[in-house]
């Protein structure tokens, strides 16, 4: 097991650092630099900035500060484009709005998929079985960006009851339409999983054992069903995190709450290379350490996978 | 004896082998009769095609073309631009004064368009990759499935949106994009499936009568893979206009003055509150229906092609 951890470690740890390369290298393949603008800078102007910002020095000595400073003092350097701010400013001004409705979508998905997914097969072919089912169908068009604006249309323009936008700090009534948007697929998702996952372990052999010595069948679904039927879903919560960390970007913009998706937005229109960057290696580490975590998790509930 | 059957029995034998033709059923013939008693996939079948005929002769029967701007209709959408047969606008006019009928089949097409390229990538490339990767084993199997692994981890959107902003916002730019990653899943399914046909008696076969490498990959392997490969691919297609979507939602992708659904349904989204709900609800159909079409095609298909679900 301890072997396991440490390779599925040193296969993290790469990753990380081919993401922080390649950001680099195709920052530096862009054409033109951050500062070029219609009105040229004066050619004296332009050093002195390009040596603020560390451009002056070779190719290698760049990559190897950002690589350094990067991963060893998590310090993403400055923005492009906001002279006052650092690109760690601007991670920990939007970070923790991301992270508050990320989690409780997280978490939203999560437990209403798995309560939903294994009513459904509890009850096999009952009205509530349809109704996941038909849940998990819809929900497959309904990725974030097509939720939000209907949710917006029913809740706020018609309904009036919920505010279509701002994050006001994180007050219940603003949360709860960006969660909704957010984890309505993957809810439909892990449904979906556990659904078909616990009518497979409810037809085990084990089940039908635990059922003829007369146990009741809480204790078989709570005791006996629930932890292998998490094992499929549980693989697809890496997957699952990508594509909640991804659609924070459209929660961002279009709900304004003020995360990291609004300002790499921003920063993909103007060019602000820097933020852009830190921001994509920001989440491609929560990601990496995150299938991390998924892994070893599956690797101690599993009891057939051996390492 | 003689060594030439007399007329008769050469007749019976043809009938009879003819006879025998038309009950052979082929492996596909099979498939397709399965796909056919699938109700909901012969739905989306049909739904998929007059998609296509809509986005693709639909511009005919437009009255304006999708550029045409309209300057009388600005900040008089809600009560001239409504969705009328008379003024030529079915399906209204958008927040420019252009007409969204013609907006929304070029939308419509440029969505499946961007679906459809990025999956036959994934069919070409994946399949490719993934046949080599399992046929050739060891090491050199090892080193490619790894590195599938780690750009799998990768978060994709944001690369792929780094990329739109350097390398400049273009349509092709936003196909080699999506093309880069469409392949990954697919690559692993080829993989996975290369390795149960590698063991077979066919390509033992073939490896003791000396056919090279790449030819038994090229003309053992890969038509073997097709079935599966078609069925992924049908599934893939939805995920690439999810994803093509997503990013002109943002407005880093399609730019004007082409248009996608995903734009479409951005344009409509921000106007909502001003009373033009059919600026959203027109590229929004298009966009639920095509993607309830792909994937209830693909399903039918899984069922009637994967000997897994029989």
């Amino acid at each position: 097991m301890l072997n396991y951890v440490l390779r599925r470690i040193a296969i993290a740890i790469p990753t990380i650092l081919l993401l922080v390369v390649i950001s680099f290298v195709l920052m530096y393949a862009a054409p033109g630099g951050p500062f070029n603008s219609e009105r040229p800078l004066p050619a004296q102007v332009m050093a002195n900035i390009e040596a603020r910002y560390g451009l002056d020095q070779p190719y290698w000595k760049q990559m190897a500060n950002y690589v350094w400073n990067v991963v060893v003092h998590f310090d993403f350097g400055p923005s492009f484009q906001y002279r006052d701010r650092t690109v760690n400013d601007v991670i920990a001004q939007g970070f923790p709005v991301t992270l508050t409705y990320g989690f409780w979508s997280f978490i939203f998905a999560l437990v209403v998929g798995v309560a939903l997914g294994a009513a459904a097969a509890i009850k096999h072919n009952s009205w509530l079985d349809y109704l996941a089912v038909g849940i998990s169908i819809g929900a497959q068009v309904l990725p974030n960006f097509v939720m939000a604006p209907i949710l917006v249309l029913v809740f706020t323009l018609w309904l009036g009851w919920l505010p279509g936008g701002g994050w006001q700090g994180g007050q219940i009534e603003y949360l709860i339409l960006p969660v909704i948007a957010l984890s309505t697929s993957y809810m439909a998702s892990i449904a979906r999983i556990t659904r078909s996952s616990m009518l497979e372990v409810l037809n085990a052999g084990f089940i039908r054992t635990a059922r003829a010595k007369g146990l009741p069948t809480s204790r078989i679904i709570w005791k006996h069903a629930l932890k292998p039927t998490m094992l499929p879903v549980l693989s697809y919560l890496g997957p699952a995190f990508v594509g909640m960390i991804t659609g924070s970007v459209i929660i961002d913009v279009f709900f304004s709450t003020g995360g990291i998706g609004q300002f790499f937005v921003n920063s993909a229109f103007n060019r602000d290379y820097s933020v852009i960057m830190g921001i994509t290696i920001l989440v491609g580490v929560l990601t990496v350490t995150f299938n991390l975590v998924v892994d070893l998790l599956y690797a101690w509930i599993d009891p057939k996978i051996r390492y | 004896m003689s060594l030439n059957p007399d007329p008769d029995t050469a007749d019976r034998l043809l009938a009879a082998q003819a006879a025998a033709d038309v009950k052979g059923r082929s492996l596909w013939k099979d498939a397709r009769q399965r796909f056919m008693r699938n109700r909901a996939a012969v739905a989306g079948l049909v739904a998929l095609v007059l998609i296509c005929i809509f986005a693709f002769f639909g511009g005919f029967l437009a009255q304006y073309e999708p550029d045409y701007v309209d300057f009388s209709l600005i900040g008089a959408n809600a009560s001239q631009g409504v969705p009328s047969f008379e003024t030529g606008h079915y399906f209204g006019t958008d927040s420019s004064g252009r007409d969204l009928y013609a907006r929304t089949v070029q939308g419509t097409r440029i969505s499946l368009l961007v679906g459809i390229v990025g999956a036959g990538v994934a069919v070409i490339v994946g399949t490719l990759y993934g046949a080599i990767a399992g046929y050739t084993g060891g090491r050199t199997d090892g080193a490619m499935m790894r590195s599938v692994d780690i750009l799998m981890s990768v978060p994709y959107m944001f690369v792929l949106i780094l990329m739109l902003v350097i390398f400049g916002r273009s349509i092709l730019m936003l196909f080699i994009g999506i093309g880069l990653i469409s392949w990954l899943d697919m690559s692993r399914i080829a993989r996975g499936q290369t390795l149960t046909i590698k063991g077979k008696e066919f390509v033992e076969a073939a490896v003791a009568t000396g056919v090279r490498p790449m030819t038994i990959i090229l003309r053992h392997i890969v038509p073997n893979l097709l079935g599966l490969v078609i069925v992924y691919a049908t599934l893939l297609v939805p995920q690439m206009i999810i994803t093509e979507s997503f990013i002109s939602f943002l407005g880093l992708g399609i730019q004007e003055p082409n248009t996608s659904l995903g734009a479409l349904i951005s344009n409509g989204a921000s106007n909502m509150q001003y009373g033009v709900i059919w600026q959203l609800a027109f590229p929004l159909f298009f966009f639920v229906i095509t993607l309830f079409a792909f994937f209830f095609v693909g399903d039918g298909l899984r069922d009637a092609l994967d000997p897994k679900d029989r």
